[in-house]
């Protein structure tokens, strides 16, 4: 870290630097010296939260795996294609990121919602998805989506298609070329997007709230009971958070260590 | 295994139409954005032209006033570029085994396939190392392994060695002249001993036309573009044959040998003969019969013992006591002469 060279930054941007980072570490701090140790593993295994913490990680998993399982498809269309209005789809796939969280889930429900635009198709397979477990991935998914698709599609931009030609004038098929060539190739694009779609969904609680609800055991994750509790049992809330605090140090790390894509 | 093409790409410039016959090689030469890399990257299925047909050994490549397209993986044109670009993900072997793999072989039977190939291109002992731990021209190696495992009918190879540090580009050209032999391929360079000890025929390109073809030999030796005496180190000038001479469109009348029975007056020719043959003088020399042209020097360029010296249109071997007696340096206002039996004169 340490580097002999001089940076040639004038020693007055050190100051407004330092309070950046302490703006963002200090709340951390301020939370962690509220964590009631010693109740602290019974309150984060209590009934209702080991269900919220199980929940959340069931729902987040499942939208990561639908993430990738749409997304990489997304981003090699957006990367190696071109097609008229291509740049405006673009847009609408990022809008997502930049959507006010409870819009989206409002926008949910009246696509899948009862009332909605697919409302009777839906109701036609005897399906019921708002306020359901469904519900809480669907809003999740839409949420996070945008990572994985941006951040898949830099990294195919970057790999380039240099070794994709070579591998079809060796004689593979282009489903060949893919499997072999062009995913292996932005693994670590792809996880780094999959953790980032991960993290993504493990934090939801706007769209999730207005789609989906708060019911206990169905779609109640962590972050709706950690907004719960904070009104009934503040230390358990503080607890929770925390909880969530550790899983995104780790996801940064894990996120880091595999690839540079951030 | 013969390639017949035509190709035009519109927004490049290149209009072509040549022939490679069974088991040749043809090297593809001219100045840089000439369209060589065009042409190659019609033939492998990279770039659609925009008119055109193509068909190697009966089969066609494609055919656009007929709709036809075969996509690169199934027109077996095996293509070598300047950088190896082998799969950075895969080891040695797995990187030559990639074009068996793909046509259906067995994992075994592919590693079997890449090892033999590997041992073809003396890259055997490097089968178990990632690319990223190979030198360039081991890189290379293997990269020609890799084209050569998928059974390509036709080879492409893009200035296969214009990477490569120039200790290992002899040995890679001899790689490469024991695996081209027998084969069909076109191979675009800028080197003459490329095209000398690797091709049979020779195709010069210039703004995207093809300004002469013909075999290796013929076309070295006599020249007819700017281009190709210019690889082959001979001086050039073009004009219209007038009496035992040419004339060039500035005026000036180059007197020769006119050793070519096509050579009629008025008909498009050129004079060619060797640097050695010229003289450098600092006044206007006369006597004997010979040309005399006022130049200024542009260049010098050590050859050996001799010392070529460059003015903008021609160039002259001189010795090193010459250049030091006459004053030689870039700038200098000089006279060139050359004999008229040393210009040979023929049609264009």
């Amino acid at each position: 870290m340490a580097s002999a060279r001089t940076s040639g930054l004038p020693r007055w941007v050190l100051v407004p630097a330092a309070a950046g980072a302490l703006f963002i570490v200090l709340p951390l701090v301020a939370l962690a010296s509220r964590v009631q140790w010693g109740s602290f593993w019974s309150l984060v295994t209590s009934d209702s939260s080991r269900e919220a913490l199980l929940l959340s990680l069931r729902t987040s998993g499942t939208a990561t795996v639908l993430c990738v399982v749409l997304g990489v498809p997304m981003a090699l269309v957006l990367a190696r294609t071109s097609f008229r209005g291509q740049a405006l789809i673009r847009s609408l796939v990022l809008l997502p990121l930049v959507l006010p969280p409870v819009v989206g889930g409002i926008a949910l429900l009246y696509t899948f919602g009862r009332q909605g635009l697919l409302g009777e198709t839906i109701d036609v397979l005897g399906l019921q998805i708002a306020f359901s477990t469904t519900a809480v991935v669907i809003a999740q998914t839409f949420v996070s989506l945008p990572f994985l698709v941006v951040s898949l599609e830099g990294t195919l931009r970057t790999a380039g298609q240099r070794y994709e030609v070579v591998a079809s004038t060796l004689g593979a098929r282009p489903t060949t070329v893919l499997r072999r060539v062009t995913l292996p190739l932005v693994l670590p694009g792809l996880a780094a997007g999959a953790v980032l779609s991960f993290a993504r969904a493990l934090g939801e609680f706007g769209a999730t709230i207005t789609f989906a609800g708060s019911l206990e055991g169905v779609t109640r994750t962590l972050p709706l009971e950690i907004y719960l509790q904070r009104e009934t049992d503040p230390d358990a809330a503080v607890a929770l958070s925390l909880v969530l605090v550790v899983v995104a140090v780790l996801v940064i790390g894990l996120v880091r260590g595999r690839s540079n894509a951030l | 295994m013969s390639l017949h093409l035509t190709a035009t790409v519109a927004d490049r410039d290149v209009d072509v139409s040549f022939d490679v016959a069974d088991g040749c090689t043809v090297a593809l030469l001219g100045p840089n954005g000439s369209g060589k890399s065009t042409v190659l990257s019609v033939v492998a299925g990279i770039l659609r032209p925009d008119a055109g047909r193509a068909t190697l050994d009966g089969a066609t490549l494609f055919d656009l006033a007929g709709g036809t397209w075969t996509p690169p993986h199934q027109r077996g044109t095996g293509l070598l570029a300047q950088d190896a670009l082998l799969f950075p993900h895969l080891d040695v072997l797995d990187n030559v085994a990639f074009g068996p793999r793909s046509t259906g072989a067995s994992r075994a039977r592919a590693r079997d396939t890449a090892m033999t190939w590997l041992r073809q291109v003396d890259a055997a002992d490097l089968a178990d190392r990632r690319p990223s731990a190979l030198s360039g021209g081991q890189a290379q190696r293997v990269a020609i392994a890799r084209a050569l495992a998928a059974e390509p009918r036709l080879m492409l190879l893009d200035e296969p060695m214009a990477a490569l540090d120039v200790t290992v580009v002899p040995a890679m050209r001899q790689t490469l002249r024991r695996v081209l032999d027998g084969r069909t391929a076109v191979i675009v360079t800028h080197d003459v001993l490329d095209a000398l000890l690797l091709a049979d025929h020779v195709v010069v390109m210039d703004g995207g036309r093809i300004v002469e073809q013909g075999a290796t030999r013929d076309i070295l030796a006599r020249p007819r573009s700017t281009f190709a005496a210019g690889i082959a180190g001979l001086n050039l000038v073009r004009g219209r044959a007038e009496g035992s001479g040419v004339r060039t469109p500035g005026g000036l009348l180059v007197a020769g040998m006119p050793d070519d029975e096509t050579v009629h007056e008025g008909v498009t020719a050129v004079g060619v003969f060797s640097p050695a043959a010229v003289s450098v003088h600092l006044e206007r020399p006369g006597g004997s019969p010979r040309n005399v042209y006022a130049a200024t020097v542009r260049e010098l360029e050590p050859r050996g013992s001799q010392v070529r010296v460059r003015t903008d249109e021609l160039a002259a071997d001189v010795t090193v006591p010459v250049v030091a007696e006459l004053g030689l340096a870039p700038g200098v206002e000089v006279f060139l002469a050359v004999k008229a039996s040393e210009v040979a004169i023929y049609s264009a």
